[in-house]
């Protein structure tokens, strides 16, 4: 009896991305059976009021760390007060970070993560695999990931200097693969090499509060790395998705890039919509360390406003809570030494409130709009629309009765988290989710949360997603380069004698971190060979420059230089 | 200049040479920016001409420092330095008095050694009056005579009253300007060990020929080498062979201790105030991000403006090797493998390492509009940022990579490459004349088509350099000022004062005024000549310009007061160039860094201390495998971190005999004096 209950949801306002219509739902097995007026359903089904209210499809939250261990400290909340917690929000998937530690298998990670969540969460999930060290090696495991686990997208740091952060070269090596094997690269985007050096020089200052944190992670190395990893992915003609976008400028960065037709989606965050960073200065060490989270908050007040607004113009797509949470304690790890706190905010259940109240009640966004950037985009994006994401016959029945009217304060008292201190902490949102329907189950109604720990299932997802992959499809297909055919050069050619110490000319031949890639095919005509000293033959010219004086077709005019 | 200079503790450091001619004087000039004019310019003609010859000769000294180590190899560099430290030493409260003595120190030096310079008496008594000409400086322009002696600009103004026997030229109302400066040229850039075709007597003779009067060359060590041995060798083949005055920027090939030294050593005592940074040539000369924001925050302490070269190297090797794999190895791949976003993500990643560190950043050869736009936007936020587009990107497009002919399309080859983007030259037109890029180079570097033909069957080696140092001046005029888009005043900004400024050459440089050198141009605007590489100066058989058409050009070409170029002949005499040192903190580039370094004061927020629980870290081993970002970069001479103060490296295995006692960070403070603070209530 996995399967849900019947149900039958009547007199609601139906809401998805594309169109609103008053109807009724029937759900059956855990799935939506039937969608309109006067529907005929068996007796004894349970009958959900919606009167008034809206009936949208669940929540999905793209971004949650409810597992992944920072400086060996395990999150306070974990899938199962993480996804209850969503639950009460009106968020019915959650999609969770693997973090893969360092030289360890991406396999045995993934694993581990969906265990443990298949014990303890309450509501379906599906796993994002964050790659921390890339080499060449990782392609079997990233192939069977993508192809047998349904995992779709990887993320990658750009951050997190001699930890986590990959360099250009993997980066751009890493995406060429993701593209070919049809998986969204995600990135952490900030420039970890300037953020570590102004960590030192704080340090060195005496800053050591969490005041110092956003400083050392300015807006600009934000912006900048979210320039650069557009670049790459426009390099390597690869989906990209930029998570937590924190900055107006990184949203600009963005915005701009998809006027030019880069494939590329950005996340802003709960957080990041809701407050921002002034509170890194705030007395109270507990509540300033409550705030570290990277990249920050943007000390900028006008920042959520203006995130907002692009997220309602379609700028950036998806809304997510980044959701990692460390109690007082844990943070108070680092309470000498700001780059010790452990990062991480709350919001995964205040998300779409926060949305509802920020865009839709201020007239930014429209009810439709709501549901993309809460649900429908993610879904398409990560390849589970339209099972999730949408109100249809076949869809899971993942339904949420939200509540436009009511209004709710946040406070750490009474929110579902283990936290002790809730960033969000005495602001009041408007709207507010009824009634949360999770896999044909009523598992809120009346205030009352019912949930059941583990209950929630695994959604693996396709790569190749259409929204995404469409695009760069047709654009592998036009962006061969053709070389221009030409006679061969038959003029003299400079003969290069001091080849002894300064071999490599050649820009790549010494450093790729991956073994693999030194066999590239540049430069046929030399080897790694050498003989030190003088040599027999010292005296005859290397070949290169004599080889085709006469080539067999008779010569070339390739060298009238006029 | 000379009361923000005072502000440098580094000042009285300052070696003679190093003083600049103007700074000593009674009338001392201030700048107020690129477009405003600069006051007192021309209103005191009389001027303390011994006090100016005095800052000549001593700035001459360098020069004849190193003719001496020429000659003497016995005792190479001490001398000049020790004088000069001894002499800035001895210097006495009055600022005159302080010139004067130093006048007196370096004369009965340096007596001697002049009359062993042949050259040196001649120029010394050419005396030469311009009459009839317009002059233009980047201000304003107005009708006046010019009267040059001893290589200066003695008197501007009408009706001078000059000696008997003074040759007269007659400008005849044509326009009168400062001669250019090109700050981009590698007359001495080897390839695999092969020289430019170019070198500085062809190279300057060819800057001579179209209205340049001064080059600033890229000494350019291999990793490994000293900066300073290589600057010295870039110097002593420039005394020898140039025809211009020049001076010199060191590029920086990778990033350790030692260079630390020996740049201190060039700003300090060599008159060098700018560095070449690469972002590309990955494994060649290719930094990492923290290696740059060290070099840009090292640099910044000595006053030097950081050269950038621009492009993201990593992604240039991963799309060159996709290239060759395609079997693509002709000179289209250059441009394949250099897309234009790569360049303008490195240079907003230059920006933005130079906004973190607050530092005068200058772009080298901006190659395409994305980039441009990026300088553009960034400088409109108010950072520090100088772009330099350059001849071949203003006058041509990469279009002729595609060209049939290799060596045609080989020509062409350098980095940023050429956009193929035809929009492109006339783009970075429109940024120029409205000052969001400053200064136009050449990036002169001329190898031969043999030399190209190195990389016949593979791009990534055929040497890049293309040529442009000559037709520089012609092709701004050609295609901004002729087309309106500028007017002659930023034409010679942009041609000359700008580079001046940025460079600390200003006001000797880059400016005709009273006390200035005398390199100046006569310049026509309506003549017109076809480029073609039969006519050039250049030794390259090649010229990326072949069969352009260009409006405007000298009739006339004054170095050091010596008339080197009239009509269409040249007479420059090889080793007559002398080495210009230049001073740290140009103001053009640092009275705003300045500044925002007071402003910028970071402080942290003074809490009580957080006196609630901490949770109890198990002390994992501690995460030593070195980035990729460290692997991969040349040097490993890193400092280590400083975070995570509380964690040493030292650990010991196994269970230890106090593993029962909590970690003492945990309780320190439960009952700090002064009594509980209420740091935690969480309410």
């Amino acid at each position: 009896d996995h399967f849900g209950d019947r149900l039958i949801i009547k007199g609601g306002k139906i809401v998805n991305d594309d169109q609103s219509f008053y109807a009724d739902i029937y759900v059956e097995d855990g799935t939506i059976k039937q969608i309109g007026e006067n529907l005929i359903v068996p007796s004894g089904v349970k009958t959900v009021d919606a009167y008034g209210q809206l009936v949208i499809p669940g929540g999905i939250d793209a971004n949650t760390n409810l597992y992944s261990p920072q400086k060996g400290l395990n999150p306070a909340d974990d899938f199962y007060q993480g996804t209850r917690a969503a639950l009460s929000g009106g968020t019915t998937t959650i999609m969770d970070h693997v973090l893969v530690e360092p030289g360890t298998s991406l396999l045995t990670a993934f694993d581990q993560w969906k265990d443990a969540a298949e014990q303890r969460a309450c509501c379906d999930f599906s796993l994002h695999v964050d790659i921390t060290r890339w080499h060449e090696g990782l392609y079997e495991e990233l192939e069977t990931l993508i192809k047998d686990k349904g995992v779709n997208s990887f993320l990658f740091f750009m951050a997190y200097k001699d930890k986590y952060q990959s360099s250009d070269s993997q980066l751009y090596e890493a995406f060429s693969v993701l593209r070919d094997l049809g998986a969204i690269a995600q990135v952490h985007a900030e420039n970890g090499d300037i953020i570590d050096e102004e960590q030192k020089k704080l340090l060195c200052l005496g800053i050591t509060g969490p005041e110092g944190h956003v400083i050392s992670h300015s807006e600009e190395v934000e912006t900048e790395a979210v320039y650069r990893a557009i670049t790459i992915a426009k390099q390597s003609n690869c989906p990209l998705y930029v998570t937590k976008v924190m900055s107006k400028s990184a949203a600009d960065v963005i915005a701009k890039a998809r006027k030019k037709g880069m494939v590329v989606y950005g996340e802003p965050i709960t957080a990041g919509l809701a407050t921002d960073g002034s509170h890194y200065w705030s007395k109270d060490w507990a509540i300033a360390a409550a705030f570290v989270t990277s990249p920050p908050l943007n000390p900028d007040p006008s920042t959520p406003q203006y995130l907002t607004s692009l997220l309602a113009c379609g700028d950036l797509q998806v809304t997510s809570s980044a959701q990692a949470s460390f109690s007082t304690a844990q943070k108070a790890v680092g309470k000498d030494n700001f780059t010790l706190i452990p990062e991480g905010t709350n919001g995964i259940e205040e998300r779409m409130s926060v949305v509802w109240d920020r865009a839709v009640a201020t007239g930014m966004m429209d009810e439709n709009e709501f549901v993309a950037v809460t649900s429908t985009n993610a879904a398409k994006l990560f390849s589970m629309y339209p099972r999730k994401g949408r109100i249809a016959v076949g869809s899971d029945a993942d339904i949420v009765i939200w509540n436009p009217k009511e209004t709710r304060i946040i406070s750490a008292n009474t929110h579902n988290l283990n936290l002790e201190v809730n960033i969000f902490e005495g602001l009041e949102f408007r709207g507010v989710a009824s009634v949360v329907i999770s896999g044909g189950r009523v598992l809120l109604e009346d205030g009352k949360l019912n949930v059941t720990e583990g209950s929630g299932r695994f959604i693996p997802r396709k790569a190749f997603p259409d929204i995404v992959y469409k695009r760069i499809k047709a654009r592998s297909k036009m962006a061969e380069a053709h070389g221009v055919p030409r006679g061969n050069y038959d003029g003299p050619v400079h003969d290069v004698i001091s080849m002894t110490k300064s071999v490599p000319p050649t820009p790549t031949t010494r450093g790729p971190p991956c073994p693999k890639t030194l066999t590239g095919p540049r430069n046929l005509h030399q080897s790694g060979f050498t003989l030190a000293g003088a040599q027999i033959d010292d005296h005859i010219p290397r070949r290169s420059a004599q080889r085709i004086v006469a080539p067999p077709g008779g010569r070339s005019n390739i060298t009238s230089l006029s | 200049m000379s009361d923000c200079r005072r502000q440098w503790n580094r000042e009285d450091e300052l070696p003679v040479y190093l003083a600049g001619p103007i700074t000593t004087g009674p009338n001392q000039r201030k700048t107020y920016g690129m477009f405003s004019s600069v006051e007192g310019a021309f209103e005191s003609k009389t001027i303390d001409f011994e006090n100016y010859a005095v800052g000549r000769k001593g700035s001459r000294t360098p020069r004849s420092g190193s003719r001496e180590r020429l000659l003497d190899t016995g005792d190479p560099i001490s001398k000049t330095p020790s004088e000069a430290r001894e002499s800035s030493l001895n210097g006495s409260p009055g600022e005159r008095d302080e010139a004067r003595s130093r006048a007196e120190l370096s004369s009965t030096v340096r007596a001697p050694r002049n009359l062993t310079q042949p050259y040196g008496g001649g120029f010394i008594s050419e005396r030469l009056l311009i009459k009839g000409g317009r002059v233009v400086n980047d201000d304003q322009s107005f009708y006046a005579d010019v009267y040059i002696e001893d290589g200066l600009i003695k008197q501007v103004g009408e009706n001078l009253v000059v000696p008997g026997g003074v040759k007269v030229i007659e400008a005849n109302g044509r326009m009168v300007i400062p001669g250019g400066i090109d700050v981009n040229t590698c007359l001495m850039k080897s390839y695999l060990g092969t020289q430019p075709v170019d070198d500085f007597f062809q190279g300057t003779k060819a800057a001579l020929a179209g209205g340049t009067t001064m080059i600033i060359d890229h000494v350019a060590p291999q990793p490994g080498d000293s900066l300073l041995e290589a600057f010295e060798r870039w110097q002593e083949a420039a005394d020898k062979k140039a025809c211009c005055d020049y001076s010199l920027h060191v590029d920086i090939p990778q990033w350790n201790e030692n260079v630390k030294d020996e740049l201190e050593l060039l700003v300090q005592d060599k008159g060098i105030n700018s560095f070449q940074v690469y972002m590309a040539y990955k494994d060649v000369y290719q930094m990492t991000d923290s290696e740059l924001y060290e070099a840009f925050s090292f640099l910044k302490l000595l006053g030097a403006v950081v050269l950038v070269h621009a492009e993201n190297g990593d992604l240039i090797a991963q799309e060159q090797r996709k290239i060759l794999g395609m079997g693509i190895t002709g000179p289209e791949g250059h441009p394949l493998s250099r897309p234009e976003e790569v360049e303008a993500e490195a240079v907003f990643r230059a920006i933005t390492l130079g906004n973190r560190v607050n530092c005068p950043v200058y772009i080298t050869k901006v190659m395409s509009k994305s980039a441009a736009d990026t300088i553009t936007q960034a400088r409109r936020k108010g950072s520090v940022v100088f772009g330099e587009p350059i001849t071949a990107s203003l006058a041509t497009d990469g279009s002729h990579y595609w060209s049939k002919n290799w060596a045609k399309a080989a020509a062409y080859v350098t980095s940023p490459p050429l956009s193929p983007d035809q929009t492109t030259p006339d783009h970075l037109h429109t940024l120029l004349a409205c000052g969001d890029l400053q200064v136009v180079g050449s990036s002169h570097c001329a190898y031969s088509t043999s030399q190209k033909a190195i990389g016949k069957d593979d791009f990534t080696l055929i040497p890049e350099g293309i040529n442009g140092v000559e037709e520089r001046m012609g092709f701004v005029w050609d295609k901004a000022v002729a087309m309106g888009k500028m007017d002659e005043n930023q034409f010679v900004a942009v041609t000359s004062t700008n580079a001046a400024k940025i460079f600390n050459l200003y006001p000797r440089k880059g400016r005709i005024a009273v006390g200035s050198d005398a390199d100046i141009v006569i310049w026509d605007p309506d003549s017109v000549k076809t480029i073609t590489a039969k006519l050039q100066q250049s030794a390259a058989e090649y010229n990326i310009f072949e069969g352009l058409e260009s409006r405007g050009g000298p009739v006339l070409v004054l170095s050091q007061g010596q008339v080197v170029y009239e009509e269409g002949k040249l007479h420059a005499q090889q080793g007559t160039g002398r080495f210009i040192p230049r001073k740290p903190f140009p103001d053009y580039a640092y009275q705003r860094v300045k500044f925002r370094n007071q402003v910028k004061h970071k402080q942290g927020v003074t809490r009580g201390i957080y006196d609630g629980p901490v949770y109890d870290v198990a002390p994992i081993p501690k995460y030593i495998t070195p980035s990729p970002s460290a692997k991969t970069s040349p040097t490993s001479h890193q400092p280590p971190p400083i975070r995570n103060l509380h964690q040493s490296n030292f650990s010991l295995s196994g269970a230890q005999i106090d593993d029962n006692i909590p970690r003492r960070s945990g309780h320190r403070i439960v009952a700090p004096p002064g009594g509980r603070s209420n740091i935690t209530s969480l309410g």
